[in-house]
């Protein structure tokens, strides 16, 4: 029972922060309709901007993942212009290749210069008892501000001018051109904001979870699956995607070898497109 | 459909830089040339798929190993002989294409990509879970194997031989596709899928046909490399990043055309073999690829192939 306990808390912290990994790849396709494939070197590499601001300034990943917000934002805003402002309007395929090499650029100039060894922040926040587990304090702060940032997310989109001229661009470009929305601008703060979320998620995972330049791929593979559960392009359904998938993965462990998750994670990837492509929340 | 004269080409040129490691019986032309003959497999079956239907498969790499598990199976545990194993692996993969594809076809654009991804990493688990193909530590062969092709050195030119025999006969059946009623039923998928529908392509059998084709290749290079390489496991197998690659391929060479995937593969070998042993670029290689990979992408789509063809019109008979 103490086990079953642990696990769903476990499950219902780590899901919150899938869940915040995987708004950004969400809002990036609703908005752009673009698979981000990027998606997982910009967690990765949200984890090493924690990662030194820890080790070269003290600052804890819990300050300093406001920083870390700010340089996403800016950093996706560029890496729009450079790779994918060209191809806004081509084929899929175009788009997917483009994110694709920017990841190949990350991960490769982030082996080159951090090495594929292992690291972790070590917070040192002890562990808080809940009813009758013990849970690391970094993974309840994890999981709070998970769900702080989405809330944050979810204000912005629905009560704040820019936050409905996103969503306009999204049900119909040239329609929010028409009405004089500035696509160019919105698209490029669309996708700031995605890799925004992605590189905070990766630095709050960081707190909890070792990690390498090569572990953003594990989260960018769990974000699809997460979208797809929740469906995409609904920020909410991502959320509750994230929860699915955090209280599988800790709950099914109990009772099977973790080697099966995965096989289960992507069968539902696939059994979800084909039965129900528009989520589990989705309409239709 | 009228047919250019690519294939009096491109088969010579196929010809001679495989017979080049025979001749001078080099054992390290040998070794890149079974790798550069192996991306010209991959690439140009990936391309029946990517470039002619204009689905992208980003998982492909998932045939390439279920063929070299389902060889090796055979090879290993039965003792059937590399030929008839590489077929069997071959048509089991083309099997597997069209069941999977049954499913996944029916979802297009960048939800297909994302669903071969996750076919590719669901066998991938279950593979590294199945205790009869050796779980997460694969298979081994015992060096016995061997002597029935003559020990292991001979074994090796075996493979190689093979190996040149499956690649020709992909690259001649990707063209004789490309110029077919069939192909040009896969170019109108491409293009615009319903109009297609609408002017009585069978598009659903198509795509299933196309898939299954672009599958079939792959099985047979992944029975014979792990043939030669004596042991598989999951992680080699179903590597995603082998899979980016024969993307890459394709792009680089021009995608839709029957010479493009044999270029970029060939390209794309010389390319990384050249900066893996330069000391500054070796740990860069995968940076440099994505940047070369976002030029493309930007700048010229159609790769290769495609600006070629569009600088020089003389030039389209030749380069299809």
């Amino acid at each position: 029972m103490e086990a079953f306990v642990s696990a769903l808390l476990n499950g219902v912290l780590l899901g919150l922060a899938y869940g915040l990994a995987a708004i950004g790849l969400n809002l990036i396709w609703g908005v752009m309709k673009v698979i981000n494939l990027s998606h997982g070197a910009f967690i990765a590499l949200g984890m090493f901007a924690s990662y030194f601001l820890f080790h070269s300034f003290g600052l804890s990943p819990f300050v300093s993942v406001i920083l870390v917000l700010a340089l996403g934002l800016v950093v996706g805003m560029v890496a729009y212009f450079i790779a994918l402002h060209r191809v806004i309007s081509a084929p899929e395929l175009s788009t997917l290749l483009s994110t694709y090499s920017l990841s190949l650029i990350i991960i490769g100039v982030g082996t080159f210069v951090f090495t594929t060894n292992p690291r972790a922040i070590d917070v040192g926040l002890g562990s808080l008892h809940v009813l009758g587990t013990y849970i690391p304090a970094a993974k309840v702060l994890t999981g709070v501000y998970s769900l702080i940032f989405t809330v944050l997310l979810y204000i912005f989109l629905y009560k704040t001018w820019t936050g409905k001229a996103i969503r306009a661009v999204s049900m119909n470009r040239v329609a929010a051109e028409f009405m004089g929305v500035n696509t160019t601008f919105i698209l490029s703060l669309s996708f700031g904001i995605g890799i925004a979320l992605a590189m905070v998620a990766g630095a709050l995972i960081a707190s909890v979870f070792p990690f390498t330049i090569l572990s953003g791929g594990v989260y960018e593979l769990k974000s699809f699956v997460i979208c797809v559960l929740g469906g995409l392009g609904s920020p909410l359904g991502a959320l509750v995607g994230g929860l699915v998938l955090g209280l599988l993965e800790n709950v099914l462990t109990l009772k099977m070898s973790v080697g099966y998750v995965p096989f289960i994670e992507f069968l539902i990837l696939v059994v979800i497109l084909l039965v129900k492509p528009s989520g589990l929340l989705g309409k239709e | 459909m009228k047919r250019g004269y690519t294939l009096f080409w491109l088969v010579p040129f196929l010809l001679v830089i495989s017979l080049y490691p025979v001749v001078t019986k080099s054992v390290i032309a040998r070794e890149t040339v079974f790798i550069i003959l192996m991306y010209v497999s991959l690439a140009a079956s990936l391309n029946i798929i990517m470039g002619y239907a204009g689905y992208v498969s980003f998982g492909h790499i998932v045939y390439y190993g279920i063929g070299g598990y389902v060889a090796f199976y055979l090879m290993h545990h039965v003792g059937v002989r590399l030929v008839p194993a590489m077929l069997v692996a071959g048509l089991f993969s083309a099997l597997m294409a069209l069941a999977v594809g049954e499913a996944v076809l029916r979802l297009r654009g960048a939800i297909f990509a994302i669903a071969t991804i996750g076919v590719n990493e669901a066998i991938k688990s279950l593979v590294t879970n199945l205790s009869f193909l050796g779980g997460a530590t694969g298979m081994f062969f015992n060096f016995k194997i061997y002597r029935a092709y003559g020990g292991a050195a001979k074994a090796i030119w075996y493979a190689y031989y093979v190996m040149v025999a499956v690649t020709l006969i992909t690259v001649v059946v990707s063209y004789f596709i490309k110029t077919s009623k069939f192909g040009l039923g896969l170019f109108s998928i491409r293009e615009d899928e319903d109009a297609a529908f609408v002017l009585g392509v069978n598009t659903k059998r198509f795509k299933s046909l196309a898939y299954a084709f672009s599958a079939f290749f792959p099985g047979m290079v992944g029975a014979v490399f792990f043939f030669k390489a004596g042991n598989i496991e999951p992680e080699d197998a179903f590597h995603l990043v082998k899979s980016i690659e024969m993307i890459f391929m394709v792009m680089l060479g021009g995608y839709g055309t029957a010479s493009g995937p044999v270029l970029g593969a060939l390209i794309y070998e010389r390319l990384k073999g050249m900066l893996l042993v330069n000391p500054l670029f070796k740990n860069l290689h995968l940076a440099i690829a994505g940047f070369v990979l976002l030029l493309i992408v930007l700048f010229a789509p159609g790769g290769l192939v495609g600006y070629l063809r569009s600088k020089f019109r003389k030039l389209r008979g030749v380069l299809e």
